[in-house]
């Protein structure tokens, strides 16, 4: 009777464990399935290619929204990757002392931070002495929060360079700056990839920091100092609008949003191929 | 974690690396970039505190124990968004954590080798959505589902205060609901990891004694990975009290306390998200700003209990490979 139960709240147990994960993926398989159904109709050329409409005139796109996304990206990335790169390498080969251990405690609090507060700080600091909304904000709201991700994978993986590849080097009279740039970060290559693709595929949907920075913009923007459309503000702004044909704009939007992330991380993913821990 | 120390191939500490000075230079230039990110959260920190000086200034402490929100009178009390971040985040954990743990126990114990991957990979996709899409699919999708649901529950179970009041379907429990999805990654990713760090020595003891594959989980492993497990859990609250527009497009925005979990509410994410531009009277942004510095302070201090728990897990883990 007692090995009975024992094997009946075993069973009982890991069916549920099955259960919990099938929960888990429900809601996965469910935004997938409705970005997609959602989304295709909307879809045309017309979405890459033009403006947005007002309301009532049919057509329209988010041609200028694409483009902002690109080029806040590429802003993020010019500040988040050097910072990043160099600082890890700064953690894996100089960093096991008390000042390592507190950039990377201070990396870890920094991923914590909410986005929205990353992009009131960017606010201060950048778009109240300018005195306007601009791309260089965004871009450097997004490049903040790309840092943490870039700096502990690319540690990580400058770590896992063997010792004797540096030994090897520095044995044939290379200075420390060739051994780091030209044998030890040339080996930790792939992974340093890996953590810049992760690092663009999280800000690539950022919507939160963007709204007090970058603001938002109907048309193509003039110039870097000036507000500039993101596809995720867009779809927001659509999200939260009455309109059925912005609606269907939106869901658009969020295919090629989704489809654009998802694709970086499974590239990710499948650079490093289990050679990261899934934590960072 | 593992990776902060103990590897012992440090360069610097073996003397591999002279003394030649433009090294030495090159490596102050790393360490300045390094330090950035310590400077950042000095900004942060400094840059919110100054700004919401005024504010701070005026309302003093009754700021966080007032519940009027008034633009208009330039009243300001965060209560209502303390509280409905606080509710909605720990509405989430009370759904997601079973979940995660029952999917990290199956990642970690259960699944064949061949299902291990995919699974976690899809797992690892729900982290990916941009949580802009969770909103939109939460507007279109999740709430008029809930409706009939809130509905039902408020006829059958009306009589409890958290079941009362009228099914808009937007509302705290929405909120609760889509956070919930966010958070699922993290608690399993952390969960899963911790799990499978427990020395396969534990395990072999429990089915040593006859243990069945669940006994040797629940005593031995689970007691051994609970700090890690409770670590990856403040996590996730971490992320769900700093989630702004997922919980923005489903909660209602509206600074009340309710009992009920059907009722709108707001969150200081939220509030930040949909004020901040139309704040016009300095006090009224000063407000907001000392509201963006009670959710730092707070995402602050969750992330560095939860940093610790994970310390102290993996500082364990060490010494029992040591021994």
């Amino acid at each position: 009777m007692w090995e009975m139960k024992r094997k009946v709240a075993n069973g009982l147990m890991w069916s549920g464990a099955v259960v919990a994960t099938a929960a888990a993926l429900v809601p996965l398989v469910m935004v997938l399935y409705y970005v997609v159904i959602q989304g295709l109709p909307a879809l045309s050329l017309a979405f890459f290619t033009h403006l947005p409409r007002p309301v009532g005139e049919p057509g329209g796109g988010m041609a200028n929204a694409i483009v902002g996304t690109l080029i806040l990206i590429g802003l993020a990335s010019a500040l988040g990757l050097p910072i990043g790169i160099l600082g890890g390498i700064y953690l894996a080969e100089f960093g096991n002392n008390r000042f390592g251990w507190s950039v990377r405690f201070a990396a870890d609090v920094l991923a914590g931070v909410p986005s929205i507060v990353v992009g009131i700080l960017v606010w201060a600091i950048v778009v109240v002495p300018m005195q306007s909304f601009s791309a260089l904000a965004g871009g450097a709201a997004l490049g903040i929060m790309m840092i943490p991700t870039v700096m502990r994978t690319t540690e990580e993986l400058v770590r896992l360079v063997p010792v004797s590849q540096r030994e090897a080097a520095l044995s044939l009279g290379a200075t420390q700056r060739r051994t780091i740039f030209k044998v030890v970060l040339v080996a930790a290559k792939g992974g340093v990839i890996t953590g810049v693709l992760l690092a663009v595929a999280r800000i690539a949907g950022e919507t939160a920091p963007l709204l007090v920075t970058a603001l938002g913009n109907t048309f193509w923007s003039t110039g870097l100092d000036r507000p500039i459309a993101s596809l995720p503000v867009q779809i927001f702004n659509y999200a939260i609008s009455p309109y059925d044909e912005w609606h269907a704009q939106a869901w658009a939007g969020a295919l090629v949003l989704v489809t654009l992330v998802l694709v970086l991380s499974a590239a990710a993913r499948y650079a490093t191929r289990g050679r990261l821990r899934a934590t960072r | 974690m593992s990776s902060t120390d103990a590897t012992g191939h440090s360069l610097q500490r073996r003397g591999v690396f002279g003394a030649n000075v433009g090294d030495r230079a090159f490596r102050w230039c790393l360490l300045i970039f390094a330090a950035t990110v310590l400077g950042l959260i000095v900004v942060l920190a400094y840059e919110l505190s100054r700004a919401s000086l005024p504010a701070i200034r005026q309302f003093g402490w009754r700021f966080i124990v007032s519940s009027t929100w008034d633009p208009v009178h330039r009243v300001f009390g965060a209560l209502p968004f303390i509280y409905g971040t606080l509710v909605s985040s720990l509405l989430a954990l009370l759904i997601a954590v079973p979940i995660s743990l029952g999917t990290a126990l199956f990642l970690a114990e259960l699944a064949p080798r061949w299902l291990r991957g995919p699974v976690s990979f899809l797992v690892e996709l729900l982290a990916a959505v941009p949580s802009v899409v969770y909103g939109l699919w939460g507007i279109f999708v999740l709430v008029p589902l809930l409706r009939p649901v809130e509905a039902w529950l408020g006829q059958h179970l009306g009589v409890v205060p958290l079941f009362r009041g009228p099914a808009y379907g937007i509302g705290m429990l929405a909120a609760g609901l889509v956070l919930a999805i966010m958070v699922i990654p993290f608690i399993t990713a952390v969960s899963r990891e911790v799990l499978q760090s427990v020395p396969v020595s534990q395990r072999e003891a429990a089915y040593a004694l006859g243990a069945t594959r669940w006994e040797a989980m629940r005593g031995p492993v689970l007691r051994y990975a609970r700090a890690g497990i409770l670590g990856g859990v403040m996590l996730g609250l971490g992320r769900a009290v700093g989630e702004t527009m997922a919980v923005t497009m489903v909660i209602g925005n509206r600074p009340d306390i309710s009992a009920s979990l059907f009722s709108p509410g707001y969150t200081l994410a939220s509030a930040l998200a949909n004020e901040f531009l139309e704040a016009t009277v300095e006090v009224h942004t000063s407000a907001l700003l000392e509201l963006a510095l009670i959710l730092f302070a707070i995402t602050i201090v969750i992330n560095i209990v939860a940093r610790l728990m994970l310390w102290s897990v993996s500082r364990g883990t060490t010494m029992g490979v040591r021994e």
